[in-house]
C-alpha cells in the first residue's frame, strides 16, 4: 500500500507554502493515505493550517521544547522511527528539507532522491543534475523499503487549502542528543513578497555596483509588487543579503515574470529561473548569455532604463 | 586536532554539460575535471584552521575511480598533509551518496578526526546528501551550508545560509560541517607546491577491502536534455518592453 508521510515546514507561527507544494508533488505517487508530520514547541496553530491542505488525511503532531527550532539532529530520529509505517517520505527541497531528509536517509541506510521535478510513478522520478543541464529518470526498486525524496518546489503548484484532515498528537520516540544547539537567526525585514513564491521577481547582478545602487532594483520591484532577487556576484559583493540569491546554490523559483537586470546569465543562475513564465533581461552587452533564454531582451544601460521603466509602469 | 576533508572529482563548473545522444549519461570524455568547488572551499577552511594553529593535520579523502588521484594531488598541493583514495570500479557508474558516506565513515573510524569538512553539494549530481548521511551514521552533529565557522575548543559555532537568511548553531565536536560558497575564497595552487605534493603520501584502498560494496539500488534509467526555452527576442525601447508586457497580460 502506498502510504506517504510529508514533513511540514514552518517558522513557529506560519506554515510554509513549500509544504503545500511538497504535498502536491507527493500526491503523484498515487497515495492511498497521505499524512503530514509537524514538529514544534507549540505547533497548534501550524497544525490547523496544515490540516487545511487538500489531500492530507491526518496531521501528526510531535510537540516539545526541543522542537522549538528545526534541528535535523533532533527531528531525524523521530522521522526514522515513523518510517516503517510509510512507503514514501517527502519534504520540500528547501534548506530545511535538504538539511533534514538525508539525515533520515543516513539513519535508515537508504539512498534518497533529491529535487524531484516530476513523478512518473510510485517509484519513478525525474530530477535535474548538473545545474539543470541534464535531467535523469531515477527508478527506485521495490527492494528499497521506503522511498525518501525531496520535492523541487518550483515544479509543483501548491495544493489547495480546502481540506480538513484529522489532527493527532504523537509522543516523541527519541531523545535530544544534546550535541546540537540553536544559537540565533537573522533574516530579512520580511517586507515585500517572499522570493520563493512571488509571482513577480526583479533581480539585480554585479552591474549594480553597490548596495546603494540596488535601490533602483527595489524601486522597480516595489512598483510591480515584486520580490527582489540577486545573482551570486551581487550577494558575494554584499549588495544584498544571501537569502536573495537565485540559482543552483540559491533559490529555485518559478515566477510568472522574472526581470534580470545587469545579470550575465551564467548557467548556475539560469538553473534557478528555468520555470519562470516570462523572462525579461536588461543588459548593456548584447552578447550576454541571458539574452538566449530571455523572452524579452533590452540592450541598454540599466541606470538609464530601469528608472524609465518604473515611471512608465506607474504612469 | 585532525581534520578530514572530502574531495569529489566532478566536471569543471565552466563546462556546459551535454547529454549523450543515446541518453545513457552525460558526455565526460575529454571534458575538464576539477575538485567540486564546494569541496575546495571546505579544504581552504581546513587549511586556514591549520594556519591559525587550531589543527595539526589535514587528510583529504575521495571515493571514486583511480583518476580521483589527480584531485587528491591538487588537494595536497593546496595544503593537505595526506590523501586517501577509496577506489571504486568505474563500471559501477557514478558513486551514490550513500556509498560515499559509508566509505567516509570507515575512514573516520580509522582516522578519528575532530572535524569533517565537506562541500554542501556536488555540482554533478547536485544531491546535497552525503554530509548529512555521514553525520547520521556517525551519530554526530551536522552543520550544513556553513558561511562562517568559529572553533571554541570542544565545540564549533557555525553560521548557516538558510532560505530565511542566516542561522547560527553550536555543535559539539566531532562534527560534520558542510560548506557554502561564501565561507571563503580558495587559494590558487603555486607550482612549487605541486612539486612538493608529489612527495606527500597518498594511500589507495579498494572499497571492498573496507567491507563495502557500491549501492546500485537506484536505477538511473535515462538522461535527457532539459526543455529548451524559446528566448532570444529583443525589444528596442523601454516603451516597446512595456507594450509587450501589457500584451502578455503581465502588467
Ligand atoms: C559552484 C557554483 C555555484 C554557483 N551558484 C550560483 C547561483 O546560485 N546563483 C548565481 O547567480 N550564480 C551562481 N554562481 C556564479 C555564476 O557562475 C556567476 O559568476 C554569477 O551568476 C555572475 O553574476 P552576475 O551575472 O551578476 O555578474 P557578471 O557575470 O559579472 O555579469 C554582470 C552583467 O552586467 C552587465 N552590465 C554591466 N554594467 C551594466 C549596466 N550599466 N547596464 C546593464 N548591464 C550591465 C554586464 O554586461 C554583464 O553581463 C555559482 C558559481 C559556482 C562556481
Amino acid at each position: 500500500m502506498t502510504k506517504v508521510l510529508v514533513i511540514a515546514e514552518h517558522d513557529g507561527t506560519q506554515l510554509s507554502v513549500a509544504t503545500a507544494k511538497a504535498v502536491k508533488g507527493a500526491e503523484g505517487v498515487g497515495a492511498e493515505k497521505l499524512d503530514l508530520v509537524v514538529f514544534g514547541n507549540d505547533p497548534a496553530s501550524v497544525s490547523e493550517q496544515a490540516a487545511k491542505i487538500s489531500g492530507v488525511d491526518c496531521v501528526r503532531v510531535v510537540s516539545g521544547e526541543d522542537f522549538a527550532e528545526p534541528l535535523a539532529a533532533r527531528m531525524a530520529p523521530e522521522i526514522a522511527k515513523m518510517a516503517s509505517d510509510y512507503s514514501h517520505l517527502f519534504v520540500a527541497s528547501t534548506t530545511f528539507g535538504r538539511d533534514l531528509m538525508p539525515r533520515v536517509a543516513g539513519l535508515l541506510r537508504l539512498n534518497q532522491v533529491s529535487d524531484v521535478m516530476a513523478v512518473l510513478g510510485p517509484r519513478s522520478f525525474k530530477r535535474p543534475i548538473y545545474a539543470g543541464n541534464a535531467i535523469v529518470t531515477v527508478n527506485v526498486p521495490e527492494t528499497v523499503a521506503t522511498v525518501l525524496a525531496t520535492v523541487r518546489t518550483a515544479s509543483f503548484a501548491a495544493a489547495q487549502m480546502t481540506g480538513s484532515a484529522t489532527i493527532e498528537a504523537l509522543e516523541s520516540q527519541a531523545s535530544d542528543p544534546g550535541h546540537t544547539r540553536f544559537v540565533g537567526r537573522e533574516g530579512s525585514s520580511g517586507e515585500g513578497p517572499d522570493l520563493s513564491s512571488a509571482s513577480r521577481v526583479v533581480s539585480g547582478g554585479r552591474a549594480l555596483g553597490s548596495a546603494d545602487a540596488f535601490k533602483v532594483i527595489y524601486g522597480l520591484a516595489n512598483t510591480l509588487g515584486a520580490a527582489v532577487g540577486a545573482s551570486r556576484a551581487a550577494v558575494d559583493a554584499g549588495y544584498v543579503p544571501n537569502e536573495l540569491q537565485v540559482g543552483q546554490t540559491g533559490k529555485i523559483i518559478a515566477p510568472d515574470l522574472y526581470i534580470a537586470v545587469g545579470i550575465s546569465g551564467a548557467i548556475q543562475h539560469l538553473t534557478g529561473i528555468k520555470d519562470a513564465g516570462t523572462i525579461v533581461a536588461i543588459n548593456k552587452d548584447s552578447e550576454a548569455p541571458i539574452f538566449e533564454v530571455a523572452d524579452l531582451g533590452l540592450v541598454a544601460d540599466l541606470f538609464e532604463v530601469v528608472p524609465e521603466l518604473e515611471k512608465l509602469i506607474s504612469a | 586536532m585532525k581534520i578530514l576533508v572530502t574531495l569529489k572529482r566532478v566536471v569543471d563548473y565552466n563546462v556546459r554539460v551535454r547529454v549523450k545522444n543515446d541518453g545513457s549519461g552525460v558526455e565526460t570524455d575529454g571534458v575538464k575535471m576539477s575538485i567540486n568547488p564546494f569541496d575546495e572551499i571546505a579544504l581552504e577552511e581546513a587549511i586556514r584552521m591549520k594556519e591559525a594553529g587550531a589543527a595539526e593535520e589535514i587528510v583529504v579523502v575521495a571515493v571514486g575511480s583511480d583518476q580521483c588521484q589527480q584531485q587528491l594531488r591538487t588537494g595536497l598541493a593546496m595544503g593537505a598533509d595526506r590523501a586517501i583514495l577509496v577506489e571504486t570500479q568505474e563500471t559501477a557508474g557514478p558513486v551514490q551518496p550513500l556509498t560515499a558516506a559509508e566509505a567516509f565513515l570507515k575512514i573516520i573510524e580509522q582516522e578519528a578526526p575532530s572535524i569533517v569538512l565537506m562541500g554542501k553539494q556536488a555540482i554533478d549530481d547536485d544531491c546535497s546528501q552525503t554530509g548529512q548521511m555521514l553525520a547520521a551514521m556517525w551519530n554526530r552533529p551536522q552543520a550544513t551550508f556553513a558561511s562562517k565557522v568559529v572553533l571554541n575548543g570542544s565545540s564549533a559555532q557555525v553560521t548557516r545560509e538558510v532560505d530565511s537568511g542566516l542561522e547560527t548553531i553550536e555543535v559539539d565536536l566531532p562534527a560534520v560541517i558542510t560548506v557554502d560558497l561564501r565561507l571563503n575564497e580558495p587559494r590558487f595552487v603555486k607550482l612549487p607546491e605541486i612539486m612538493k605534493a608529489k612527495k606527500k603520501p597518498l594511500d589507495v584502498l579498494a572499497l571492498d577491502s573496507l567491507g563495502l560494496s557500491e549501492s546500485t539500488d537506484f536505477e538511473m534509467a535515462s538522461y535527457e536534455a532539459p526543455p529548451k526555452r524559446g528566448g532570444g527576442k529583443k525589444v528596442e525601447s523601454v516603451q516597446a518592453l512595456v507594450d509587450e508586457l501589457k500584451q502578455r497580460g503581465l502588467l
